[in-house]
């Protein structure tokens, strides 16, 4: 294990008093970023360990946030200007092994690099529900079936939402809980960010396209967080988004690519079919299966869920059952972006404080 | 016709794209309120007409959304206009007028 980074960094970093504490942090999400900006700023040397070729993980995807709508490229930069020039991000990283020593932790990868620090934290995220999965809804079988992860990306490149023949959609369907509320798929939790999440694609789709009728099948709308519920109001008064209580139960296209869609009625208690041009599947969370190796090779417990579990759920939640083993954002389940940054700031005292009571 | 003993059963479900929505848009049109509605049925539960018969206000608004128009008008009889209804909305529709301007409208396109 020649290739340890830590000498060089000492001697640029030289003005701390003993020993660098040192954080490695696994993930490049706004959760890792911002725990990271918050170490530097308490002057601690922090290394991002990142699998991607670029660091912001899910939210440089996206083109505005819900509520507000303002631009995700927002709030990465201001969570990247705190950090930028005091965190080291090594990306395109493969992990495939971690020692833990009596005060360190030692991280291998594939490329048969290692780096060793004193604390790490898991801030690895989610990975979005593959909707091919919900084989009735005719994900990638149908053309005109498409994730909001897709949607975010249209907006994101400033193009029009156009059905796959290039025409503009007369009718979509926005459809909750694909791959979430679901034990079909084994996915019994619910994904917290896909109800806004439909909302706000409903009210930008009526923002570009005024003549789209927009439906919204739900079971529950779970408007929870500051200024959900505002939204959904906004989307009812100002853009005429209608709203039909009923789970998809299935697809099927027509001749013309058009998509036949069925669901219960359930305010009317009948069965209902509609012809829309669009159906979109706002996918819900997944576990990062590449964090289930962490798990692994730190014997960390999880949840049915399949997401990490903290050590306590409410006193020690940035904590895990191993003692410099640290946890920030959605690799604890589903949560908005606002709740990830919060926790990653939290996660930071969590690490800060545990390296300053060190021996 | 002759008698083969057996009879087809018509199809139950609604058909959105068969009905005839003209109704819909014209009330939604003078009482755009009713866009607020999230179907809670606050006003089904306090309904005075509701105590006494099966009239479902809830209901009426979502078939005057499927454009089913014929039992629509059956249901809308049973109302007695003292717009209790309106008092519990919690999202404030306007339902007096919403049950007025159906009235109207089955007047015009009923």
């Amino acid at each position: 294990m020649g290739n340890r980074w830590v000498a060089p960094k000492r001697l640029l970093f030289s003005n701390s008093i003993k020993m660098d504490p040192q954080v490695i942090i696994i993930g490049a999400g706004i959760a890792g970023l911002t725990a990271a900006g918050a170490l530097a700023e308490k002057g601690h040397h922090v290394l991002i360990l990142e699998k991607e070729a670029q660091p912001g993980g899910h939210v440089a995807q996206w083109d505005r946030l819900f509520p507000s709508r303002r631009p995700g490229s927002e709030v990465l930069d201001h969570i990247r200007k705190i950090m930028d020039g005091r965190v080291e991000i090594k990306p395109g990283i493969r992990i495939n092994g971690i020692i833990a020593h009596d005060q360190d932790f030692t991280v291998l990868t594939e490329e048969g690099t290692s780096y060793t620090g004193q604390a790490l934290l898991i801030a690895s995220g989610f990975r979005l529900f593959q909707a091919e999965r919900k084989e009735e809804y005719g994900y990638g079988i149908y053309d005109n079936v498409i994730t909001s992860a897709e949607v975010e990306t249209v907006f994101k490149q400033g193009k029009k939402l156009l059905t796959s023949k290039g025409t503009l959609p007369q009718r979509v369907a926005l459809i909750h809980c694909v791959g979430s509320r679901d034990e079909k798929v084994g996915n019994l939790y619910c994904s917290k960010v896909c109800c806004v999440t439909g909302v706000k694609q409903a009210i930008e789709i009526k923002e570009q396209l005024p003549q789209c009728e927009v439906f919204s099948f739900y079971m529950d709308m779970r408007m929870y967080d500051r200024h959900f519920e505002e939204l959904y109001f906004e989307a009812q008064k100002q853009w005429g988004v209608q709203f039909i209580r009923g789970r998809l139960s299935e697809c099927s296209e027509a001749p013309d690519q058009s998509l036949i869609i069925k669901t219960e009625d359930t305010l009317t208690g009948r069965p209902l079919r509609m012809i829309v041009d669009l159906v979109i599947l706002l996918v819900g969370f997944v576990p990062e299966p590449e964090t289930g190796k962490l798990v692994e090779m730190l014997g960390l417990s999880t949840g049915e869920d399949g997401f990490i579990l903290p050590s306590d759920e409410h006193y020690n939640d940035n904590l895990t059952t191993v003692p410099g083993v640290f946890l920030a954002g959605a690799v604890k389940g589903p949560a908005t972006i606002s709740n990830t940054i919060a926790d990653a700031r939290a996660a930071a005292l969590q690490i800060d404080s545990w390296l300053k009571t060190k021996p | 016709m002759k008698d083969f003993g057996f009879t087809v059963q018509l199809d139950h479900s609604i058909d959105y794209d068969a009905k005839d929505k003209r109704m819909m848009r014209y009330v939604l049109y003078h009482e755009p309120s009713l866009d607020w509605c999230i179907g809670c049925g606050s006003c089904t539960a306090t309904c005075s007409a509701g105590q006494f018969t099966l009239f479902n206000i809830r209901m009426a608004h979502t078939l005057l959304r499927r454009g089913e128009t014929e039992k629509l008008k059956q249901e809308l009889k049973k109302c007695m206009f003292c717009g209790k209804c309106q008092l519990t909305c919690p999202r404030g529709v306007n339902l007096r007028n919403v049950l007025l301007r159906i009235n109207r409208a089955i007047e015009l396109f009923g």
